[in-house]
């Protein structure tokens, strides 16, 4: 504790530095998710080739990743680069199911009734399609932002400073206190940004308000490491 | 026999789905019990294999009381026919119809040889052995079902709603198909519907069932269509409109019979056998 | 691509196939591990799981867990357990086994869960025993998200064996660290590309179990319905099956 309370400034500035690793690949695998989880569900082909890909990069550990980033893309090892490219394409590979998944969830009837009532394919996907799968999405979202908080960590190894800074440091220099600090900061960071999401689904999503207890659309299994 | 005393059942939730009902459901006839949801008629059934026990009351088989028997042991001694089939979807038709007897212990062989005979008496080609249930379809996995109800040749067959997921023209050659069994086997049949056309045509006995398993009457199809006991039940047999309310209008030389709505129902003909008042429905 | 010839020809060098640090040795280290921990975790876990998911009983109190651990971060689990326990191969027991949990015990209960009530119902008013109905309806029927749950777990526990070299002399991941320390690149890469190649592997063979293990009857392979049925129930079914089992989870 007197750790924690001598360090306080130290702590923050690690909190800083992993909302700055963990926050462009959160946002940035959504946008990129989005064109190719409609691509994926739009044609057979496209499905395979993006789904088999999307599942066999999701295998790919992490650690490895941030040493083989360097190399195909030439960044250097220590970048914090690595760390956010790496990160968003594992946001990428989730998300990707998800967003098809997604899709998929819309009602035939509803998607059929809204071409019906004259929605072009492109209207039909922004208001219709993509505002109905918006809870699976959401759910997909939540499981990206606890996990890439929670790889941001792995990065301290190779000297890209983030919460898991305070691992590293206090295993080398035998301080629990820093260690657990950087726990529960790592998941109180994780919480608050889960439970942003949840505040924008509400915000954004006002009819699954009422929908009683909430029920996962889509179970996603997942864990971070 | 199967006799329900005075049976009560209110479920955790508060709801009393059965009240005071008492009823003798006799030895080789059909009862069916029908009623609208929330009657309780699946609860009654229910509780006659010790799916539901009941909150007060007893129920006897043969001058038994069940409560006496374990569960598994006395559900494994009655055929159990459900709607959807409920048969096991990893499970090859064939090893369906065998699972009670295999769970009775009846060697494998013996268990599957008997179960492709039953397929014969529910009228199912013997090729579809060893199909999957997902493989067949609606009226098939019933009668699927029926064979596996039929497995141990129990003396009693609950079916619950049986022929409530299958397309009208379906369930017309499934009831027929049942009745054709009933007089080859001659079990004691419950079977519960909400279809008062099915009731009418399948059940020696109907008991028609309003809210919280009240009993509105019991009788034969004959008696319930010719005097209905209350307002309830003559609107819900529909005894007083429709084709059920006929009358004679005079055309040229003949009766004809005509229903409420004025559409020609047929003529009157010399009786074709001496006991038949209420037409086919009552009859058989 | 420079780089990457380097990192192969640091894997096919003789010596690095003998002695303390052959590959073979931290390969067999690696899997040795991560089947351990899998079997301890799996012996907790399973059972576990299959008794949420037969009486339903202490499922909130499951998920809840198995969410919040979830967040946990590996690296702070391992450097912590490292702290009390001291550096060795306990450490990484400890903290894999207990990552490893979640997804095993999910896999096992929710595959409970997703089998139509129907037809457990069904094999209860046939005269099934309790047991019974474990054994021959939920256990066949809950398997292919069992081992969907497994193959998270494994592929957790085969990338986090590789950060656990940062705590003990362990598997594949010290080519990481040692080369990270004496900044051979060819070595680190080298030893990247045998973990990625191993948990690459290992997806592939879970993909080709899961396909097996699916019961005949069951897996939408099978649709040869004649006509439309009206069974609603068992024809959505296979389909919620594969959304759920479909999903290659995990982490690293």
């Amino acid at each position: 504790m007197t750790w924690v309370l001598s360090n306080l400034g130290l702590i923050w500035a690690r909190i800083l530095d992993h909302v700055v690793l963990s926050l462009p690949p959160i946002v940035l695998c959504f946008v990129i998710a989005l064109p190719l989880g409609w691509l994926a569900r739009r044609y057979r082909v496209s499905r395979g080739i993006i789904l088999t890909g999307a599942g066999l990069l999701y295998a790919v550990p992490s650690l490895p990743l941030f040493f083989v980033l360097p190399a195909v893309i030439g960044t250097g090892l220590r970048s914090p680069l690595n760390v956010i490219i790496a990160l968003t394409l594992y946001g990428v590979a989730l998300m990707v199911r998800v967003v098809s998944d997604g899709l998929d969830s819309v009602d035939a009837d509803v998607r059929q009734s809204a071409s019906a009532v004259g929605y072009s394919a492109w209207s039909r996907f922004w208001q219709v399609e993509l505002p109905l799968s918006g809870p699976v999405l959401l759910a997909g979202m939540r499981v990206v932002a606890v996990s890439t908080v929670s790889l941001v960590t792995v990065g301290a190894v190779i000297g890209v400073q983030s919460l898991g800074s305070l691992f590293t440091d206090g295993f080398q220099r035998g301080i629990q206190a820093e260690i657990i600090a950087g726990l529960v900061a790592t998941v109180g960071l994780a919480l608050l940004f889960d439970g942003a999401l949840v505040l924008a689904g509400r915000l954004l999503m006002p009819w699954t308000r009422k929908a009683g207890p909430a029920r996962r659309t889509a179970p996603i299994e997942v864990s971070a490491a | 026999m199967i006799e329900f005393r005075s049976v009560s059942k209110r479920f955790p939730d508060g709801t009393l789905a059965v009240d005071d009902f008492s009823l003798v459901l006799p030895s080789h006839q059909t009862t069916v019990l029908v009623g609208s949801s929330g009657s309780g008629k699946t609860t009654l059934l229910r509780m006659i294999n010790r799916m539901v026990d009941p909150t007060s009351g007893s129920i006897e088989i043969d001058g038994e009381n069940i409560n006496s028997l374990a569960p598994v042991k006395l559900r494994r001694g009655i055929g159990y026919v459900m709607q959807n089939s409920g048969l096991l979807p990893h499970r090859t038709v064939i090893d369906n119809v065998a699972t009670v007897p295999l769970l009775r212990g009846t060697p494998k062989r013996q268990a599957r040889a008997d179960a492709l005979t039953l397929l014969d008496t529910v009228g199912l080609d013997r090729s579809l052995a060893d199909r999957y249930p997902s493989q067949l379809s609606g009226g098939q996995q019933q009668r699927v079902g029926v064979a596996r109800g039929l497995a141990v040749d129990p003396n009693i067959l609950l079916m619950d709603e049986p022929f409530g997921a299958v397309d009208p023209i379906v369930r017309a050659e499934l009831q027929e198909e049942l009745l054709r069994l009933q007089k080859e086997l001659d079990k004691t049949v419950v079977f519960v519907t909400h279809d008062i056309e099915e009731a009418f045509l399948l059940g020696d006995q109907i008991v028609i069932l309003r809210e919280g398993g009240h009993v509105a009457q019991v009788g034969s199809p004959a008696d319930i269509l010719a005097n209905p006991a209350d307002e309830f039940v003559s609107s819900f047999v529909g005894a007083d409109r429709g084709r059920r309310a006929l009358h004679l209008e005079r055309h040229g030389d003949r009766d004809a019979v005509v229903d409420s709505d004025g559409r020609l129902a047929g003529v009157l003909t010399s009786r074709p056998a001496p006991d038949a008042v209420l037409g086919a429905e009552g009859s058989r | 691509m420079n780089l990457f010839s380097d990192a192969v020809n640091w894997i096919l060098d003789p010596a690095n196939w003998v002695g303390i640090n052959a590959i073979p040795l931290r390969l067999s280290q690696h899997l040795v591990f991560t089947l351990v921990t899998l079997l301890i975790a799996s012996a907790i876990a399973i059972p576990l799981g299959f008794l949420i998911g037969h009486t339903g009983r202490g499922r909130g109190l499951a998920v809840t867990t198995s969410g919040g651990l979830r967040a946990i971060p590996t690296l702070g689990l391992l450097t912590l357990v490292a702290l009390w326990v001291g550096i060795g191969v306990v450490a990484p027991y400890v903290a894999l086994t207990v990552l490893a949990i979640p997804p095993i015990l999910a896999g096992a209960y929710t595959g409970f869960e997703a089998i139509d009530r129907r037809t457990i119902d069904a094999a209860r008013a046939v005269g099934m025993s309790e047991l019974q109905i474990v054994r021959k309806v939920e256990i066949p029927l809950g398997l292919p998200l069992l081992i969907g749950g497994l193959r998270s777990a494994t592929l957790q526990v085969i990338a986090t064996a590789t950060l656990a070299a940062y705590v003990a002399d362990l598997g594949l991941g010290r080519y990481l660290f040692a080369g990270l320390k004496t900044r051979d690149y060819a070595e680190m890469l080298g030893g990247s590309i045998l973990v990625i190649l191993l948990a690459l592997v290992l997806e592939g063979i879970f993909a080709l179990i899961q396909r097996f293990v699916v019961p005949r009857g069951v897996s939408g392979r099978l649709k040869t319905r004649q006509s439309g049925s009206t069974a609603g129930s068992t024809s959505t079914e296979p389909d919620s099956h594969s959304l759920r089992t479909g999903r290659p989870t995990a982490a690293r």
